[in-house]
């Protein structure tokens, strides 16, 4: 491990787990609950906030020596804000059919609370690579519980994966529908998403007492 | 660093400098990459246009556009006449049809003006299709869409799409279990005056067999998009019932 020293490594393992942005420092629930009906909605959003993530907490990085503490919050923004505008604009001209794909993301990136999150908590008092190390980590921890909701959301709300049908027709009464199962229309819902989350920082903090705050 | 990036002076002269580069670097990319993007738009006009008089390369769940190497070549071939409708009814034929912007006519007549009303007529297998496109407000932001109609104004076509729906719920306008819903309803009653069609919930029809019920089957979770395609079908499309009668009247 010549490139990545056990403190690194650390950075990037720890907020999968034990500091998970969203199920232990409380960072991007909104768009937790917004997007993950699906898990394509999901994954694409996983994708693009790794992207901003990485690339925003180096810039921030570089810069934290120079940034007027007063009006930090409002560079920060700055900075996101145009990356996620230039990205979307090369898109747009380059690789029109993903850029559509995308449009819907760029303003929930631009005020996912997990990028300014880790760029006041984490960029400004670290080097380049270090952070960029906690911005991919922060960024994989939260495409993880995005999936994992995504994958609940759209199996029990849809009867679907990624689009494909796993549970049979729910119109035509095949497959499980036969049975009388049927969707639960409420699992579409935005307050599911929270109920999931619950769920897993349940689940998460009884397999770890450590986690628990007094 | 000893620089004191504190002071009043030191805070504003680096707001200043940053606005200037941020600026700058935005203005640069948005205007050497504007003609990139003009096309790319213009040829998913086309290609949703096409796409809602039936020329697509589908398979049986997804959508698929006709390819952007041969839209302007298919565009010209399926697409005959590009109209502007007066309130009359009356049109005239004018390539400039394709350039109105439905946002920037909404606006004018908002306004006070006259609403410019763009329609595009394809001819399919002797069949032909009045294109008409429409465009409201979602839950986030805008939608729009291009329905085409035969001369009795019911739906041959839709094609809708939207600028910030939700994943998962609202933009599932986009979808085609959504879109084909529409092929077959009717806009008019069996007396002549527009209905329109409400994307409802509870129509007890999810298969949508039932085409003279003015309804479509809701998508769940997405109620505001689903008033928003109701409200832009109802609005839009009935301005251009006067075209339409007479246009009957010149077929009988």
């Amino acid at each position: 491990m010549g490139l990545l020293s056990k403190k690194d490594v650390k950075l990037i393992t720890d907020p999968l787990a034990d500091n998970n942005p969203i199920t232990i420092q409380v960072l991007g629930i909104c768009s937790a609950l917004a997007i993950t009906a699906e898990l394509k909605a999901s994954l694409v959003m996983g994708i693009a906030v790794l992207f901003v993530m990485g690339v925003g907490n180096v810039v921030i990085s570089l810069i934290r020596n120079i940034i007027p503490s007063k009006i930090r919050i409002i560079v920060q923004l700055i900075v996101v804000a145009s990356l996620v505008i230039i990205v979307d604009q090369v898109l747009k001209a380059f690789a029109y059919e993903l850029s559509k794909t995308l449009s819907v993301f760029v303003g929930l990136i631009i005020t996912n609370c997990i990028i300014m999150g880790r760029f006041e908590a984490f960029a400004l008092g670290n080097g380049p690579w270090r952070a960029f190390l906690d911005g991919i980590g922060n960024a994989f921890g939260y495409a993880v519980i995005l999936l994992a909701v995504g994958f609940f959301r759209e199996l029990l709300g849809s009867g679907t994966l990624f689009g494909v049908p796993v549970l049979g027709d729910p119109i035509e009464k095949t497959g499980l529908y036969a049975t009388g199962y049927e969707n639960n229309g409420f699992m579409l819902m935005p307050p599911m998403a929270l109920i999931i989350v619950g769920l897993i920082i349940w689940v998460q903090r009884s397999r770890n007492k450590a986690l628990i705050e007094d | 660093m000893s620089r004191n990036t504190d002071s009043n002076q030191y805070t504003i002269l680096f707001a200043i400098g940053m606005v200037v580069i941020v600026g700058s670097l935005l203005a640069f990319t948005a205007s050497s990459l504007k003609p990139n993007i003009a096309e790319n738009e213009r040829m998913e006009k086309q290609q949703n246009i096409l796409y809602a008089m039936g020329v697509n390369e589908n398979g049986p769940t997804d959508i698929v556009f006709v390819g952007t190497d041969k839209v302007a070549a298919e565009f010209s071939k399926y697409i005959s006449k590009q109209l502007i409708i007066n309130p009359d009814g009356t049109a005239e034929e004018s390539a400039r049809a394709f350039k109105i912007n439905v946002k920037k006519e909404q606006a004018k007549a908002k306004n006070g003006g006259t609403r410019a009303l763009p329609l595009f007529i394809g001819e399919r297998e002797g069949q032909s299709y009045y294109i008409i496109p429409i465009r409201g407000k979602g839950l986030w932001d805008a939608i729009w869409g291009y329905v085409a109609l035969d001369e009795d104004m019911v739906v041959q076509g839709a094609f809708f799409d939207h600028a910030a729906e939700t994943p998962g719920l609202g933009a599932n306008i986009k979808q085609r279990y959504f879109m084909d819903d529409f092929i077959g309803e009717k806009l008019l009653s069996s007396t002549g005056d527009f209905k329109g069609i409400t994307v409802a919930k509870g129509n007890n029809d999810p298969k949508n067999l039932i085409k003279d019920d003015y309804e479509v089957d809701a998508l769940a979770g997405a109620t505001i998009t689903g008033d928003g395609v109701s409200a832009m079908i109802k609005t839009d499309l009935k301005l251009y019932l006067p075209y339409f009668k007479n246009l009957k009247n010149q077929l009988n």
